[in-house]
């Protein structure tokens, strides 16, 4: 005999002819027990702690220890972003995220033609080791952990890190932190890169092996969902693509003479935190399976470090809107316990105001309260993947899964994850759904309030943060006097050694680099040496 | 009639492509011919694809923040090409003080998020010069 439910849809009517989630995924009415009948409890879910680790990688989830609510901030001077960070810090934020300015992130100093108009605007400056000195300074590295949003020069921006650790007397041998390095999900979808993606898999791989032996507490990646999503990617494609990048690394390093075991650990993750809840958290205990599996079985890792995926979660920037500002606050307060609800080891709200501008100091404030609040008030990090047995979350998190192994196995099919992107197979993914979404935005099929639904006229404007020129002025200055006090000979004896060591294919480029950022030559004289030797990256646009 | 002819460009550093290539393909569905530059495009290289093209629109996708730099030399060379009637608009991260800026400089369209792909067609099929009077 068939239940209520599975004859209701011929009696009861419904708002829709069918309901998806925002990656246009199908959600039925309701889900019951035949739904979840293959999958075996031990086998495929598995209590918290416990091999695949969809649950979560630690016995204890959150009643150990909290996430970290890490909240990434950086923007015009050093002096002016290091003040933040105290601000951040003092609130009790309990780790620092650095963003850098698009010169920075591209290996240009302030002074070249294509930085006009861009020094200090998304991010904080970083020319030399004197900026980073200045970044962190009355800030004792060996005490926090630092993130540092980083791809291309990573290992340049990395190596001033670590010398002012240094200089600070903190030991690298207990250094933590993470640098996000991933030069997959540039080439995908945030297209900051500046090398071609061989020559930039071997900085990573570089560095990769330098940590295992000098810094073997440092994330050496962050292979990141992030960029993926908010370029327009499905839940499912922003999971499959990270996941397979994070495969096409641990390939890369074994291919370069690294041991599985010795550098896979220290490799992270980084995911967006959508608006379609459910969805995020299948995404997140997906991803956690996935990984397992891929490293056990496709890798033959040994470490149970090995298996399990560790994540920094950010909650969706492009669901942010410009209208009504303050509606910003509630959808990342629901993101944000998605991502909480999916086990994320770090946390990042974003601010109400992002959609306009980098946010206030008060907006970033209320930000890391959201998170505040979900930990300590909501109840929900008392007890381990709440959600675990339920029959939606579980079938859920299981086509998750297929959906990404027959992604993976399209992509192997290709020859691997650089050759998918050198033929554009995952730019032309993203932005096939981008439009889809797009589209239905026109239409009214996705509702997003204020914008297509329940708009308003006449909305007062709010204060936003403005960054003027007097960022750029000043690094110009300092960039100028520099070049004047610094020791030219060094300068210049270092990068050709970081050039020669570029055209040998088996020399680990951070030693070079280490002494180039001692000497305090710039990012962008790094850059460009390595430029001189491996030429840069033009991609052929996909629309 | 031959089709308005529209160049998008994305100039600056930034590489977040999501706005511009959205637009591209929702402009070339609603029947114009789109010409897209790809990422890193100085305004020189813009002025001149937008000569090379016989451009009757030129849509500039900025986030950075970098429009107060870009927008002033690329009309400064619009107008040395001889190309003052080209219609300029601009769509991306651009705050409320600097729009009359942008307008006095002669962008005539500022496109911020959450505009309607409709708004901007229909804005571009009004203000483009007509396609006869070429």
């Amino acid at each position: 005999m068939k239940t209520v439910a599975e004859t209701a849809p011929n009696t009861f009517r419904e708002r829709a002819d069918s309901f998806t989630t925002i990656s246009g995924r199908r959600i039925e009415r309701v889900y019951l027990p035949n739904d979840v009948a293959d999958l075996d409890y031990s086998r495929d879910i598995a209590d918290p702690g416990d091999f695949p680790y969809t649950r979560g990688i630690h016995p204890t989830g959150y009643r150990g220890k909290l996430w970290t609510m890490r909240q990434f901030a950086g923007f015009g001077t050093p002096e002016e972003t290091n003040e933040r960070y105290k601000t951040l810090l003092a609130a009790g934020g309990t780790g620092l995220s650095v963003a850098f300015d698009l010169p920075t992130l591209m290996g240009r100093d302030p002074d070249h033609e294509l930085s006009l108009g861009e020094v200090g605007k998304c991010g904080v400056n970083v020319t030399s080791l004197a900026d980073m000195e200045t970044l962190f300074e009355g800030i004792a590295l060996g005490d926090i952990t630092t993130s540092m949003t980083i791809n291309s020069p990573a290992a340049m921006i990395f190596a001033m890190y670590l010398v002012v650790a240094e200089k600070q007397g903190a030991s690298w041998q207990t250094l933590s932190g993470t640098i996000q390095n991933d030069i997959l999900k540039e080439f995908i979808a945030q297209k900051e890169y500046i090398f071609p993606p061989r020559p930039s898999m071997r900085l990573i791989t570089d560095v990769f092996g330098f940590c295992a032996q000098q810094a073997p507490k440092w994330n050496t990646i962050s292979v990141s969902g992030y960029h993926i999503r908010e370029a327009g990617a499905t839940a499912l494609q922003e999971l499959a693509f990270t996941l397979r990048d994070g495969l096409e690394y641990v390939q890369w390093g074994i291919d370069a003479g690294l041991d599985v075991d010795d550098f896979v650990p220290r490799l992270s993750f980084f995911f967006n935190a959508h608006s379609d809840f459910f969805e995020e958290i299948a995404k997140y205990r997906a991803a956690r399976n996935l990984w397992a599996h891929a490293l056990r079985e496709r890798f033959g890792a040994k470490s149970e470090r090995s298996w399990k995926l560790r994540f920094h979660t950010q909650t969706a920037g492009v669901s942010l809107t410009a209208q009504q500002p303050y509606n910003n606050v509630v959808r990342t307060a629901l993101q944000a316990l998605s991502a909480v609800l999916g086990g994320t080891n770090s946390l990042h709200t974003n601010s109400l105001d992002e959609a306009l501008a980098l946010p206030t100091a008060e907006a970033a404030t209320l930000a890391l309260r959201t998170q505040q609040i979900i930990a300590h008030e909501s109840g929900v990090a008392n007890m381990v993947d709440p959600l675990g047995g339920s029959y939606f979350v579980e079938k859920l998190t299981k086509d998750m899964e297929d959906g990404a192994i027959a992604y993976f196995d399209q992509i192997d099919k290709m020859g691997g994850m650089v050759e998918a992107i050198e033929r554009g197979f995952p730019q032309k993914e993203i932005a096939e759904s981008s439009y889809r979404f797009q589209q239905a935005v026109e239409k009214k099929d996705k509702l997003i309030v204020g914008v297509n639904a329940y708009v308003q006229e006449n909305e007062p404007p709010i204060a936003i943060l403005y960054i003027d020129e007097s960022a750029s002025e000043k690094q110009l200055a300092k960039l100028e006097r520099l070049k004047r006090t610094r020791d030219a000979g060094a300068v210049a004896r270092t990068l050709d050694a970081l050039r020669r060591a570029a055209r040998t294919d088996r020399e680990n480029l951070m030693p070079p680099i280490l002494d180039a950022v001692r000497a305090y030559a710039t990012v962008g004289e790094m850059c460009d040496a390595l430029r001189e030797v491996w030429g840069e990256y033009e991609e052929v646009p996909i629309i | 009639m031959r089709k308005l002819r529209v160049v998008i460009a994305k100039p600056g550093l930034d590489g977040h492509d999501r706005g511009a290539k959205v637009i591209a393909r929702a402009l070339r569905d609603a029947g114009m011919e789109v010409i897209y530059t790809g990422l890193r495009q100085t305004p020189e290289q813009i002025a001149s694809a937008a000569l090379q093209e016989d451009a009757d629109v030129i849509g500039l996708s900025i986030l950075s923040g970098a429009h107060n730099h870009i927008a002033p030399r690329l009309m400064e060379l619009l107008a040395q090409k001889g190309l003052d009637d080209v219609l300029v608009v601009i769509g991306g991260i651009i705050p409320d003080v600097d729009i009359p800026k942008l307008k006095e400089l002669g962008v005539k369209g500022v496109f911020l998020p959450g505009t309607p792909m409709q708004e901007i067609i229909d804005f571009i099929n009004a203000n483009a010069r007509a396609a006869s009077a070429r």
